[in-house]
């Protein structure tokens, strides 16, 4: 038992970085303040805390989700904030299973003086992004604060889908396969590399993205077969596992060697002693298989140009439940669970 | 070279079965060593090899942790001048660490500026950039503290200054070995440290203890086959310093960056966290170097922030019988429930390489099974 | 003690070296190099600053060492490694490191 209450008198960084500290918060605060009493039948809701919420509608779930963004800075090497708001909201529809995607919303706050030349570039990303993933901005709003008031821009989108099945992250059984859509860490490292000016000569570049078609492609390879799905956004694929392995009732071992990541990914995580799987994706979703399906997903998958290098890197196991064991080739240990702003460690 | 060659496995399996064999040879069981280097906890922590060492063999981290062993007063230091309105600029790792009322990620919070950096060269070039004066937070250990000496040497801008928390650690392991109820019987000395200080600078310790040191590398075939070298020594009774890592030590050591760093600094005594005093522990600026030492050039109000006893739960905290190797996380009251990553404590629950926190993020010694052979295809 | 990183000196003047670390290049200082650095060397960075040139064959040494101590202590020797395997993966590495191994 604590001996002191463990709350925080101010919110800090960690508590918006997708570890342990964000979800302590969202439980103890958010959910407290909207808590139903009694659960409502056929509503998936806050208490899920899943990548959307679905509510039933006849034999059918309408998703729905909402995300802000406040990226900064708003433009990195493969991307802007408009096309991480417009694909993080497809993105956690199809999480949910709903890839046909029925309308967005986008409201904007911006910071007086912020560049209308700036504007316009990051608007002409999200309808790219749209097209992409087939949808559609349908409505929106636009506030402007005061210079100092708020950091550049910041961009909230809604989105809404149906789908006749729903994926949640929590449906794993023992001898699931583990599949990752592709290579990890893309996006954080990028960003973490132009935030702190790591003075490199090869640029990363974040892997954002729509990947509703993606999973569009497994789910109809074997309809059902995907017991659990989350993408690896804040936190990366080690939060997600987590979450997957602790609402899930079951352990999780991954196999390293499998994971696919790119060179440079890879060499910027050693340099910098961040791992790879902590780090934020934005275009990647790891999802819990049955084993029977399990190649031929991963066959759907590779087929797709966005999951040229999907792989099984892992299975769920009835031991060391709520755990999630890496194989490191050299002997195990358990995956970190991500807590706090990844900062580059020295020393 | 790529330190791949350092990670193959199937030399790694073959040097692990080296190591069961020496230490069921040596008879006794278990057998203590000690390592002193964060890294090298690191490196064990991150390659899983806490998992596949002998059951008779006990693998201790040492304080080799800098940012464990940096003290409270040296981070309220930090802290103070922050909130003074000094803008600080620091590595990542000291960021989070609490001192004795509060860690420079909470005077952040507060409004003061901190910059983090990954070399001291970054926050020489952020100097450069104002006219605001940038406080160098030095810490690290004599690897580290090299880097700081170069850019003082090269000649920084006149609104730069150091505060130096710098440790060295040599006197260290002389405390260790002298500890009562110390179990250790062997060293593995840093790699990275020993590139800079040379492999002969253990032959005193060497002869004045009779514990062989084993001077290793940070890759998973360094580390195990330097603990088969170790054991060896051990059973056989011998008592040597070995280098394992001559890719980058050599018995003199970087000469040059030796003389920067004496040039710049000098050892002095000083209290390193959880294990009280360390004589010619600390590294602070020589005299000649006043004009950027930040001690001189601001007056540091620690006074400011200690407003009564340090709390409860500071006082039950043990994290210098951990450091040296006497307790284990385990052993701690408040590990894992009232000192956890998030609200830490103690300081090696704060750093990426302190003891509690590697146990806590990776399991410490968990029972998780042998490592398998590729399962996936 | 903390994060000593080799890499591959791709180029260099007198005050700093642009190293390939993994695929990824950085800018370094040579303010405490213990040696001149060349293209092609190998050598530990530390904090952004070059603190060893590391001869290649000394991690050819390395791994002979790593090997006689297996033999000492499983009685049989391990299982042929064949160093000039070993050196060709060195050479083939200097040579040109294109795209990395990802792994």
């Amino acid at each position: 038992m604590p001996l002191l209450p463990v709350t925080d008198e101010r919110i800090m960084l960690k508590h918006g970085a997708g570890g342990r500290a964000m979800h302590r918060l969202i439980h103890d605060a958010v959910l407290g303040a909207f808590r139903e009493d009694v659960e409502t039948p056929g509503v998936i809701g806050l208490t899920a805390l899943d990548d959307g919420a679905a509510i039933r509608i006849g034999d059918r779930w309408l998703v729905l989700t909402t995300d802000s963004h406040v990226i900064q800075p708003p433009f990195f090497p493969g991307g802007d904030i408009g096309r991480l708001a417009i694909c993080g909201t497809v993105n956690d529809l199809a999480m949910m299973g709903a890839t046909e995607i029925l309308g967005l919303t986008c409201s904007v706050i911006i910071e007086e003086g912020f560049p209308r030349r700036d504007f316009d570039r990051i608007l002409a990303s999200m309808r790219a992004a749209c097209l992409e993933a087939g949808a559609t901005v349908v409505a929106g709003d636009t506030k402007v604060m005061g210079k100092g008031e708020i950091d550049g821009i910041v961009i909230n989108t809604s989105g809404i889908g149906m789908t006749s099945h729903v994926i949640t992250d929590r449906g794993l059984s023992a001898g699931d396969r583990i599949i990752v859509t592709g290579t990890l860490g893309d996006h954080g490292m990028a960003v973490m590399a132009m935030r702190h000016g790591l003075a490199l000569d090869v640029t990363l570049v974040s892997d954002v993205a729509p990947i509703n078609g993606l999973i569009r492609a497994a789910i109809d390879a074997e309809p059902g077969a995907i017991t659990a799905m989350k993408d690896a956004t804040r936190g990366g694929v080690a939060g997600v596992l987590h979450e997957m392995a602790t609402k899930g009732h079951v352990g999780i071992v991954i196999d390293e060697a499998a994971l696919p990541v790119r060179s440079e990914t890879r060499g910027i995580s050693e340099l910098v002693g961040i791992d790879p799987l902590l780090v934020a994706n934005e275009g990647k979703a790891v999802m819990a298989v049955r084993p029977d399906a399990a190649a031929r997903v991963l066959t759907a998958l590779r087929a797709h140009p966005l999951g040229a290098d999907a792989a099984i890197v892992g299975i769920c196991t009835a031991d060391h439940l709520g755990m999630v064991v890496l194989d490191t080739g050299f002997g195990r240990r358990l995956v970190t669970e991500p807590d706090g702003e990844l900062l580059p460690r020295i020393c | 070279m790529t330190p791949l060659e350092f990670r193959d496995p199937t030399r790694a399996r073959e040097l692990r079965q080296a190591l069961d064999r020496v230490v069921s040879e040596i008879g006794r069981s278990p057998v203590a060593v000690m390592h002193v280097c964060g890294s090298h906890e690191q490196a064990i922590a991150r390659f899983g090899l806490r998992a596949a060492f002998p059951k008779g063999l006990d693998v201790i981290m040492g304080p080799g942790c800098p940012v464990c062993v940096t003290d409270q007063p040296e981070i309220d230091e930090g802290v103070a001048l922050a909130r003074q309105g000094v803008r600080i600029a620091t590595y990542g790792d000291m960021l989070r660490v609490p001192g004795t009322a509060g860690s420079l990620a909470d005077a952040q919070a507060a409004g003061a500026r901190i910059d983090v950096v990954y070399s001291v060269a970054q926050a020489v070039d952020l100097a450069h950039e104002t006219d605001e004066e940038v406080v160098f937070f030095a810490t690290g250990f004599e690897t580290t503290a090299v880097a700081t000496a170069a850019v003082i040497a090269a000649g920084v801008p006149v609104n730069f200054s150091v505060l130096s928390a710098h440790k060295y650690i040599p006197p260290v392991m002389e405390i260790v070995a002298e500890m009562p109820g110390t179990r250790v019987e062997g060293f593995l000395a840093a790699g990275h440290a020993a590139t800079i200080t040379g492999s002969r600078i253990f032959e005193p310790f060497v002869a004045r203890h009779h514990l062989p040191v084993v001077v290793a590398g940070f890759e998973p075939l360094d580390i195990l086959a330097a603990l088969v070298k170790l054991t060896e020594m051990i059973r056989d009774g011998v008592a040597e310093v070995v280098n394992l890592f001559p890719r980058c030590v050599t018995p003199d050591g970087n000469r040059h960056a030796q003389e920067l760093l004496w040039r710049v600094f000098q050892p002095i005594g000083g209290r390193w966290r959880g294990i009280a005093h360390v004589p010619n522990g600390n590294l602070r600026l020589r005299d000649e170097w006043a004009h950027v030492d930040a001690r001189q050039r601001f007056r540091i109000d620690v006074a400011a922030l200690w407003n009564g006893a340090p709390s409860t739960l500071v006082r039950q905290c043990i994290c210098g019988n951990i450091m040296s190797g006497i307790a284990s996380p385990h052993d701690c009251a408040l590990f894992g429930n009232a000192c956890v990553p998030d609200a830490p404590v103690g300081a090696c629950m704060v750093s990426s390489e302190g003891t509690c926190r590697i146990w806590h993020e990776y399991g410490g010694i968990p029972e998780l099974g042998e490592p398998t052979c590729r399962f996936c295809q | 003690m903390c994060l000593g990183v080799p890499g591959l000196v791709v180029e260099c003047d007198e005050l700093s070296a642009l190293v390939d670390f993994w695929g990824v290049r950085r800018r370094v200082r040579l303010d405490l190099a213990d040696e001149p650095v060349a293209p092609g060397d190998y050598v530990l960075n530390h904090v952004g600053f070059v603190i060893r040139r590391i001869p290649a064959a000394d991690v050819q040494t390395t791994l002979a060492m790593y090997e006689e101590l297996v033999k000492a202590n499983t009685g049989s020797g391990p299982v042929d490694l064949m160093a000039a395997d070993v050196l060709g993966e060195i050479e083939a590495g200097r040579a040109g490191r294109a795209g990395g191994t990802g792994q």
